[in-house]
């Protein structure tokens, strides 16, 4: 009897130290992806109806964005994806400092989309093409519209690449302490999907925003 | 991924090769190579004048580049399927959600 309940407390202990739920881990990640997903979407929904009921506006508005900036801005997230994925690609093998290497670019790469926004948003605003400006209130309602959703929107998103950022630096000191390591990284698969969902934000907002002729 | 990436490296043997990996380094840059030309595709064809196309054809891109993230990058292409079951009820869900509101935006008189 009492050898039986030593084996089941033996087991207990052993699974207590062992037991990792690493699929439990991501599908919550994924499920809150989700939700962050359908708080795009009313966005997204807004832009699409006022886009229809105000199509020559949005279309004239549309002119006024800096294309430039979106291009290079929509590589420089793609790139940073891309090394978000060798970084644990590298810690899978147990390569630290080139996973370190590379989650660092990705955190730079982040500050540098940042930055790109910055001198956007400052040239629009010198331009006179903020919400509540004389400039911007003389125009059609459409264009009004346009220039607000443009600044909420990638607003919202330039937000997430900065949690991401955040989420990324401590990543960066989990590693760098070995608390995250090759038989153990889901901490920064799951960092790594929330900066990819972050990346595929982008690539609907570029299109929508920059590339309208 | 761990689970199908070491049944996957067994029969295999050694793990000395990059093939053995899941996903090789190589394959992430030429995904990546290919998410950057079709961002310059769709720059480019933005200055062709399609009409209504334009935004049929910079949309079309769009889903493909993102498709490619959610499955290569995010490695949806490899895990479980109950992953895909969840995005598959997120995407119905967000479809519901513009056709209703179009068919009141059409239809409101």
């Amino acid at each position: 009897m009492s050898e039986i309940a030593g084996t089941i407390e033996e087991t207990e202990d052993h699974a207590k130290h062992l037991h990792r739920d690493e699929k439990g881990a991501k599908m919550g990640m994924w499920l809150f992806l989700l939700t962050e997903l359908l708080l795009f979407t009313g966005l997204f929904l807004m832009y699409s109806v006022y886009r229809y009921l105000n199509t020559a506006d949005f279309h004239r508005a549309g002119l006024e964005t800096h294309p430039l900036f979106g291009t290079v801005n929509t590589m420089v997230l793609l790139t940073s994806s891309l090394t978000m994925v060798l970084s644990i690609a590298a810690i899978q093998r147990g390569r630290k400092w080139l996973s370190v290497g590379f989650l660092s670019s990705t955190i730079l790469l982040g500050l540098a989309f940042l930055v790109i926004k910055l001198f956007e948003w400052s040239l629009e605003i010198e331009e006179g093409l903020f919400p509540g400006s004389q400039i911007l209130l003389s125009k059609p309602n459409g264009e009004i519209l346009f220039f607000g959703l443009y600044y909420t929107m990638t607003g919202l998103h330039g937000l997430h690449v900065l949690a991401g950022m955040i989420v990324l630096i401590f990543m960066l000191v989990f590693i760098l302490r070995n608390k995250i390591t090759k038989d153990d990284y889901i901490k920064l698969e799951n960092a790594g999907l929330y900066w990819h969902l972050v990346d595929i934000i982008w690539i609907f907002l570029f299109p929508l925003f920059y590339l309208i002729n | 991924m761990t689970e199908a990436s070491e049944t996957r490296r067994r029969p295999s043997g050694e793990e000395t090769k990059v093939q053995g990996e899941p996903i090789s380094y190589s394959k992430y840059v030429l995904v990546w190579l290919g998410l950057i030309a079709l961002t310059c595709t769709t720059a480019v064809v933005a200055g062709i004048n399609l009409a209504a196309l334009t935004l049929v054809v910079a949309l079309l891109i769009a889903v493909t580049k993102a498709s490619m993230v959610v499955n290569i990058f995010m490695h949806v292409k490899f895990e479980d399927k109950i992953f895909k079951v969840f995005l598959g009820i997120a995407g119905f869900t967000i479809f519901v959600i513009f056709t209703l509101t179009f068919m009141d935006v059409f239809f409101r008189r």
